[in-house]
């Protein structure tokens, strides 16, 4: 019982918290009964807090009271009662705040983040602090300092990263929902190899005021989710203008779900685009089946599919890797020991404060990203690095729209391999970045991107398909990710636990 | 060998807005420590600065006022540097696009005496562009604490061309400068409060040369008068050492204007690279024509412009207006009670030393003084129509600076209104004769001084309000006949 209600989907939920068969009290005390029961071998949470879960709850369901006392129905707002999990980058008003570094390692943030003042806005119950790579920055979670979380269907694996602590509380039951965030790939990798939905909007559509920045004109929040319709429905709590943030976009907030469902209706067939860039050496064979087999579902779906071009693939990862350091090595400059962090116990002057603060603080990747970032800034490097990366990523850009006056998505793998071994790839860096090769292109050009669950490993492990959006056009990617989930029983699946 | 000095300035302006550069909280000064912060000031994980529209209109303001090119775009750079007045470790500025380019800042020097108007130049800006200031640092016995209080103030740097040619230049540059920035209403430039801060750049070249000696960048000029005197000790202490047969080091000094002397700071710019890359929080603001015009017509008329207005128009001289004319509000309150009165000149006179005069002593502000521009012109009125004398007049203008009363009101209260009734002082005339016929019989004996002896007792009877000029008269008139 405690479990099915852990794996049911947000409307599911939703309708029975409506009619009033379930209390959101309940809800909670299942999801954290699931959580204890199973957290210790995932690892998903870098910390929760029972009370204050079950107090957001209370009041949800005082909330549903008030409202159907005075006449309302009881559906009242499009998330109330459900537990969401934060990933521990996305600042929540009173609860810790450590991008899994020892850096913030005691730190409580004071304010809200602008995506959880809205998630409580919309009923829901942010639920503890989501585990991921140090500062974001990595594609396993193996460089959080405080511990690696496992993959929920082979405890001997990784979940992806860096929002792998929220793609595991998903794919474990621990989050009916969880937010992440995406910079390179940090939403879909994870996702695709948790069998889960996760989807990064359009750069712009969410406001980042609150989440911890890795590279500013990268980052962007997205949701983890059982299905497409949750994801649409998380998304349109979450998205919007936002004054504090001159990043995100004047422009209305569409439904998601309303306009999924309206365009599933329509039976309208879809151009997909196949990009032969995206299936190159490095894809693992069964991921590429997997891929292929799910192409063709579409094609059964009366969807014409056309292969398009992306020339520029190849220069993404090398232009990523200096823009996002460069981005990263100036926004983590903030956390020097003076104000707020990890101040080293040994210093003893303003420079050695930051040295050993720092020095003492920082893990090793983000040690590395900072160096490499400092460096493609120097002067004389700059023009070489930074701004040919720039020129780079705008072609990378104009690729993907040229494609899109063709097609109305593009699918690709969202990772070239299923989940691999804890400690495969932790020695060699390059090999990790590579993780990434599928989702850094979206980020580079600003676009949105889904992964969806489309298959098994013949040894059990989930592979993911990724679907790619024109920019602000979610409602359509939602659309296309659904009719694909329709026809596929693999969300349904559960982990072994 | 003679040598000239060419100095170079670079002027720090706080903006003055209600909020600051990139965060809703309020910006000022002279608060309780770090109360002036939020999670953006403070740099909090995952807080993004967000543009104060305001500020970027008042350096559009100075922009305009000081004739530069406004840029089509107003692009955010980050300047990377660790300190610890710096909450962020970068600093938001603008690197290779500043707001402005080019412009001028138009001086007067100092005349060869106080009342003449001295020699005008205008001395050519390089460029002005917008940061954010940072905060303060203070030192106490082992340890070092921060306010944060002025962290996030928005920032102009106004950069001049090497083209200074003295210390005198460099202080009439400070000084038109900051009367253009109050006229604006874009800073009050005080520098006690660090609201203007100023840096020079100091090098000399034999007279007439055209390339750039080796420069000294001098720091901590306090005040006006220690930038011209520490610009003045440099370039002798230049001239000297080359004179000496030495070399200018390259070196950042420290001038002290309490002991007039000055130390070196650093030889040799410690190598900073600040790493400048475009912000990616904050997206590059459009400058249109729209936005310029709306900010042009709120731009007054330039303070030298006005004083060349008001020689021409109104005839007010050059020791009236070199007083009204640094000053915008007492400048629009002349120009009004210039209106109100039709008497320019004795409008200037009574503003720029009465009022004056009365605000020092009592020690407020224009904006604070009762009296208004229809008091002034009402007492011009009644000057001029001899309803009172001056002497009673300065009065009358003390005691309607207390009260605030209408001058016809004081005069009417104080009985200080002229006595010019005819029938009266020819009464008192006839009197004051018929009293004293001796002295009436030595005045038309053609003893011409005799008249006086009448004039003691004719102002007794007056009260002192009779107009010695009429009472003369009168008394001529009746001894005549």
């Amino acid at each position: 019982m405690s479990e099915e209600l852990c794996y049911s989907t947000i409307s599911e939920l939703s309708g029975r918290l409506g009619r009033g068969d379930l209390s959101a009290v309940e809800l909670m005390q299942a999801v954290i009964a699931r959580t204890r029961k199973v957290d210790g071998r995932v690892g998903a949470f870098n910390s929760f807090d029972e009370e204050d879960a079950l107090g957001q709850a209370r009041a949800s369901d005082e909330r549903r009271a008030k409202a159907r006392a005075s006449g309302a129905d009881g559906r009242g707002r499009p998330l109330e009662g459900i537990p969401v999990g934060i990933k521990d980058v996305v600042a929540v008003a009173g609860q810790p705040l450590t991008a899994s570094s020892r850096m913030l390692e005691n730190y409580v943030s004071p304010y809200d983040a602008t995506v959880a003042r809205k998630l409580k806005e919309a009923g829901a119950i942010c639920w503890g602090r989501l585990n991921l790579d140090e500062f974001a920055m990595g594609s396993s979670t193996e460089n959080s300092a405080f511990r690696t979380t496992s993959n929920p269907w082979d405890l001997e694996r990784v979940p992806g990263g860096s929002s792998g602590g929220s793609a595991a509380a998903v794919a474990a039951g621990e989050a009916v929902a969880a937010l992440g965030s995406d910079t390179g790939g940090s939403i879909r990798q994870p996702a695709a190899l948790c069998n889960v939905v996760g989807l990064k909007p359009t750069y712009g559509r969410v406001s980042r005021y609150g989440l911890i920045a890795f590279a500013s004109s990268l980052d962007q929040i997205g949701p983890f989710a059982r299905s497409v319709e949750d994801a649409a429905s998380v998304l349109g709590a979450i998205a919007g203008h936002d004054p504090r943030d001159s990043t995100s976009v004047r422009m209305d907030v569409p439904d998601y779900a309303g306009g999924m469902a309206a365009l599933a209706k329509s039976g309208r067939r879809w151009r997909l685009g196949i990009a032969k860039e995206y299936f190159g050496e490095g894809l693992d064979p069964e991921v590429g089946a997997a891929v292929q087999a799910a192409v063709d579902e579409y094609r059964g779906l009366g969807c014409e599919i056309r292969e398009v071009s992306l020339p520029h693939t190849r220069y993404a990862i090398g232009a990523y890797y200096i823009i996002a350091t460069a981005e990263c090595s100036s926004n983590l400059a903030r956390y020097d020991g003076v104000r707020y962090g990890r101040r080293s116990k040994d210093a003893t002057d303003a420079l050695d404060i930051y040295f050993k603060s720092r020095a003492e603080g920082f893990g090793p990747e983000v040690k590395r990203r900072i160096i490499l970032g400092t460096y493609v800034l120097s002067s004389g490097y700059y023009d070489a690095y930074y701004l040919r990366a720039q020129k780079v990523r705008t072609l990378i850009r104009r690729d993907f729209l040229d494609a899109f006056a063709q097609v109305d998505a593009i699918l690709t793998p969202t990772s070239p391999t299923p989940a691999f071994r804890k400690g495969e790839k932790a020695a060699d860096p390059l090999a990790m970045y590579l993780s990434d090769i599928y989702t850094i292109g979206v980020n580079l050009a600003g676009l949105p991107g889904m992964s969806i669950p489309c298959g098994f490993t013949r040894g059990g492990l989930p592979i993911g398909l990724q679907a790619i959006g024109q920019p602000f056009r979610e409602t359509e990617l939602l659309a296309i990710a659904g009719a694909y989930e329709k026809r596929t029983d693999w969300r349904t699946r559960r982990p072994r636990l | 060998m003679n040598y000239e000095a060419v100095i170079g300035l670079e002027v720090h302006v706080q903006v003055k807005t209600r909020s600051k550069m990139f965060s809703r909280v309020a910006a000022g000064y002279g608060q309780p420590e770090n109360t002036l912060t939020d999670p953006v000031v403070l740099a909090l994980p995952g807080t993004l600065p967000v543009m104060n529209k305001a500020a970027l209109d008042k350096i559009i303001k100075a922009g305009l006022l000081l004739g530069c090119d406004i840029a089509p775009e107003c692009k955010w750079d980050r300047k990377n540097y660790f300190y610890p007045d710096s909450p962020k470790n970068y600093q938001i500025s603008q690197y290779d696009q500043p707001l402005c380019r080019g412009g001028f800042v138009e001086i007067e020097l100092p005349g060869p005496a106080r009342n003449v108007m001295g020699e005008h130049k205008r001395i050519s800006l390089t460029r002005i562009h917008l940061e954010e200031d940072v905060g303060k640092l203070n030192h106490a016995e082992g340890v070092s604490l921060v306010d944060f209080n002025r962290a996030g103030t928005p920032l102009m740097e106004i950069v001049s061309e090497p083209v200074i040619r003295s210390a005198d230049e460099a202080f009439a540059f400070l000084t038109a400068l900051k009367t253009l920035m109050i006229y604006g209403g874009i800073s009050d430039c005080d520098m006690e409060k660090g609201q203007l801060r100023c840096d020079a750049n100091i090098s000399i070249r034999p007279e007439g040369g055209t390339e750039l000696g080796t420069k000294v960048e001098l720091k901590n000029l306090n005040s006006f008068s220690f930038v011209r005197d520490g610009i003045a000790l440099e370039v002798r202490r230049q001239i000297s050492v080359v004179k000496a047969g030495g070399r200018v080091v390259q070196e950042t000094r420290d001038y002290d204007g309490q002991t007039g002397e000055s130390k070196s700071l650093r030889t040799k710019e410690m190598a900073h690279d600040y790493r400048y890359f475009p912000d990616p929080d904050l997206m590059p603001v459009q400058v249109g024509e729209e936005w310029k015009s709306a900010v042009r017509a709120d731009c007054p008329e330039l303070p030298f412009d006005k004083q060349r207005r008001f020689q021409k128009e109104y005839g007010v001289p050059y020791t009236i207006t070199s007083v009204l004319v640094p000053d915008r509000e007492l400048s629009d309150f002349f120009e009004e009670a210039a209106r109100l009165c039709g008497k320019p000149q004795a409008a200037g006179n009574w503003i720029a030393n009465d009022l004056l005069r009365e605000l020092g002593a009592a020690k407020v502000g224009l904006a604070q003084a009762k009296v208004r521009p229809a008091h002034v012109a009402g007492l011009v009125r009644l000057v001029e129509e001899g309803a009172i004398l001056s002497n009673a007049a300065k009065e009358v203008f003390v005691d309607m600076f207390r009260t605030g009363e209408p001058p016809d009101a004081v005069v009417a209260r104080k009985g200080l209104g002229a006595q010019t009734g005819l029938d009266e002082l020819d009464r008192w005339c006839r009197e004051a004769i018929a009293a004293n016929p001796k002295s009436a019989a030595d005045f038309k004996g053609g003893k011409d001084s005799a008249i006086n002896a009448f004039k003691g007792p004719v102002m007794r009877a007056a009260k002192g309000r009779a107009d010695p000029r009429r009472v003369d008269e009168t008394l001529r008139r009746l001894l005549a006949q």
